[in-house]
């Protein structure tokens, strides 16, 4: 059979489990659609946090980034990783015996405030849609090189389908079907990763495939072995980075503490019983992750030293079907400059001959391995596992952030449940139709942000959730200027140093303490700590009731 | 009945910020310190084929994490029952 009915077959069959999924876990009550009615198991959570958490980037494009950037690309693997530490230790437990729906209610309340909740909706909201746009696109590219149709008739599939069982279900259908893409994507990352890591070094597990001797009789380390192309291609070395040691901590500790942060990360611990059970899911949440977390690094190794194998000064008459076939899609270009009918793949911009995309590092792998058809169809499958269940999460929070916390807290508290729930499927379609939107024009500067979303996050919500719960000092005035001092800090420096809107595009040597704009959530975080503990001092005590409402979610159910 | 509550409830948010403190200084001494600040320095020592600062950046920190939430949930777990046992005592001796 061939690969293009295998990915049919597959594809086609994991659809149909995602609707039966939605069609039998219809939400009936408000509290079903924000919260899955609050009683998901942990294991089912932890597997419906791991999909939700991982996108098509962390599934398609990680990889890639790590293979290209070696130890650099660290910083990804700790920060998407090490959030989740913070979550289950500062953040899930707390917020889960709050026991409301979304990140603002627990803001508006805690901070007695309605300017803060409508604070937290606005960053809530900021971070949510610069985080949707990328994932809309994602889903449409991985429509558009598996399935072969445009990249909008994509975006539109991809549209409908989440608008289905998102709309029908909300957080109960959403859930399910995310136990379900977890399954899918997970078993399809790391079929290719077994039989590669096997090929390669005749360990199957890549982990430990990653640092094992080749498997042609030679004795080296396969990282020695590409420390070694590396430099003689003239790039540094792969286990060692590029970046400045205060940029990759900054980096580190900005996408880590955004992680925790992220809006339709925290919401999925509302669905979890009681606190002990918002731990434990943290932790089987991570531990899912950490699945792919740690066999994308090795991938990285594996198809890096492949690829320079394979192409490095090597004729381009010669080159495999897989190279051709990329070629055509543009995810590989080659240039032959000096007319020598040989690839030379160098770290020079002059003598370089070759363009190779991310992507490919994950995409081309089970054809340059020569893998059977039907692990490149699962592998299209896990794509879009990924990429819809992280859209449907954060279509999600959007819609109950305007029907929960815009319209049922701020304009219009009398709405009924029934019209409440109405306002959040509406919401929820047209969230899906701007995420659809951008989707298909992607304004040029979405790429380029969707990395920022974490510093948003970081440098606006975090500081807020974590203040309101360890210390009870801090009141209303407080809050409310550090959310806003941090985000409009964050925003200025990424306008400023990423989108280039603020005069001319800044040299790098400009950066603030040499900390890029990725790394830069971590300063915006400090200044909204640093502001709200001021402001708070300078003014009024919170109200009693705040004492103890604090004092209440610190404790577990048994004793309140 | 009541402050035995709250003197509970106090006895119960110290011991947890002890746990945070001890284990969030594990999270950072691994990934800011391991796997950035000291990671040249590790480097010159080799775990098969891994100079071990490069392992702890790219595959220890993970494992650590994971195990961090784990040890946590089960200390948490053990000082909720202990004190919903302390709990039922106060109210049979009463």
């Amino acid at each position: 059979m061939s690969v293009q009915l295998w990915t049919y077959i597959i594809v086609g069959l994991t659809f149909a489990l995602y609707i039966f999924i939605a069609i039998k876990s219809k939400a009936g009550s408000t509290k079903e659609f924000y919260v899955a009615g609050g009683g998901v198991s942990p294991l089912a959570n932890g597997m419906a946090t791991a999909a939700d958490w991982m996108s098509a980037a962390s599934f398609i494009s990680m990889a890639g980034i790590i293979a290209f950037s070696g130890y650099d690309g660290s910083v990804y693997l700790m920060g998407w990783t090490g959030g989740y530490v913070l979550l289950a230790l500062l953040l899930a437990p707390y917020l889960r015996k709050f026991g409301k729906f979304t990140v603002p209610d627990f803001i508006g309340d805690r901070y007695y405030s309605q300017s803060a909740r409508l604070v937290a909706v606005v960053c809530a909201l900021i971070v949510s849609f610069t985080y949707v746009a990328g994932q809309m696109r994602g889903v449409g590219i991985v429509f558009s090189r598996f399935l072969e149709v445009d990249i909008n008739t994509g975006v539109y599939i991809g549209m409908a389908i989440v608008l289905f069982y998102a709309v029908l279900g909300g957080m109960k259908g959403i859930t399910y079907t995310q136990v379900a893409q977890y399954c899918v994507l997970i078993f399809a990352f790391m079929v290719p990763a077994f039989f590669i890591s096997f090929q390669m070094t005749g360990n199957p597990i890549p982990q430990f495939g990653m640092g094992s001797t080749i498997n042609d009789g030679s004795g080296q380390y396969l990282l020695e072995k590409l420390n070694n192309l590396s430099t003689d291609l003239g790039f540094s070395a792969y286990t060692s980075g590029e970046k400045t040691v205060p940029d990759v901590l900054a980096i580190t500790l900005a996408l880590m503490v955004g992680t925790a942060g992220l809006p339709h990360v925290i919401v999925r611990f509302f669905t979890v019983k009681r606190m002990r059970d918002a731990r434990k899911s943290v932790g089987l949440a991570l531990l899912f992750i950490a699945l792919l977390y740690a066999t994308a690094p090795a991938i990285a190794v594996f198809a890096k030293t492949n690829l320079i194998e394979t192409v490095s000064n090597k004729p381009y008459s010669e080159m495999p079907g897989w190279f051709k076939n990329w070629e055509n899609t543009g995810l590989i270009k080659f240039n032959d400059k000096n007319n020598d009918g040989l690839i030379q793949y160098q770290a020079s911009k002059n003598i370089n001959e070759l363009e190779i995309d991310n992507d490919i590092m994950v995409l081309a792998n089970p054809e340059i391995a020569d893998l059977p058809a039907w692990v490149i169809a699962l592998v299209a499958a896990g794509g879009l596992a990924a990429a819809l269940s992280t859209a449907a999460g954060l279509l999600l929070v959007i819609s109950t952030s305007v029907s929960n916390d815009l319209v049922k807290k701020i304009i219009n508290p009398s709405i009924s449940e029934k019209s409440e729930l109405w306002t959040a499927r509406i919401s929820a379609s047209f969230a899906v139709l701007i995420a659809g939107y951008f989707g298909i024009n992607p304004p040029d500067f979405v790429a380029a942000v969707v990395a920022l979303a974490f510093g948003l996050a970081a440098a606006s919500l975090f500081p807020a959730i974590v203040l309101g719960i360890f210390f009870k000092r801090i009141n209303k005035q407080g809050a409310i200027s550090g959310m806003l001092a941090g985000i409009s800090l964050m925003l200025f420096y990424m306008m400023k140093y990423k989108l280039g809107w603020l005069g001319e595009m800044p040299e790098k040597s400009e950066w603030w303490f040499g900390i890029s704009p990725e790394g830069f959530g971590t300063i915006a975080m400090c200044v909204n700590f640093i502001v709200s503990i001021i402001v708070s001092y300078f003014t009024s005590k919170p109200p009693k009731e705040i004492y103890e409402m604090v004092e209440t979610i610190r404790v577990p159910e048994s004793i309140k | 009945m009541n402050s035995k509550k709250t003197k509970i409830a106090k006895l119960y948010w110290k011991k947890n910020l002890q746990y945070l403190f001890i284990l969030l200084s594990v999270w950072a001494i691994t990934s800011f310190g391991a796997s950035i600040l000291w990671k040249e320095w590790l480097d010159q020592f080799y775990f098969y084929g891994f100079p071990v600062g490069f392992w702890f950046a790219q595959q220890g920190s993970i494992y650590i994490f994971v195990i961090l939430i784990f040890i946590y949930v089960r200390l948490m777990n053990k000082l909720d029952d202990t004190i919903d046992e302390e709990f039922n005592k106060s109210i049979n001796t009463k």
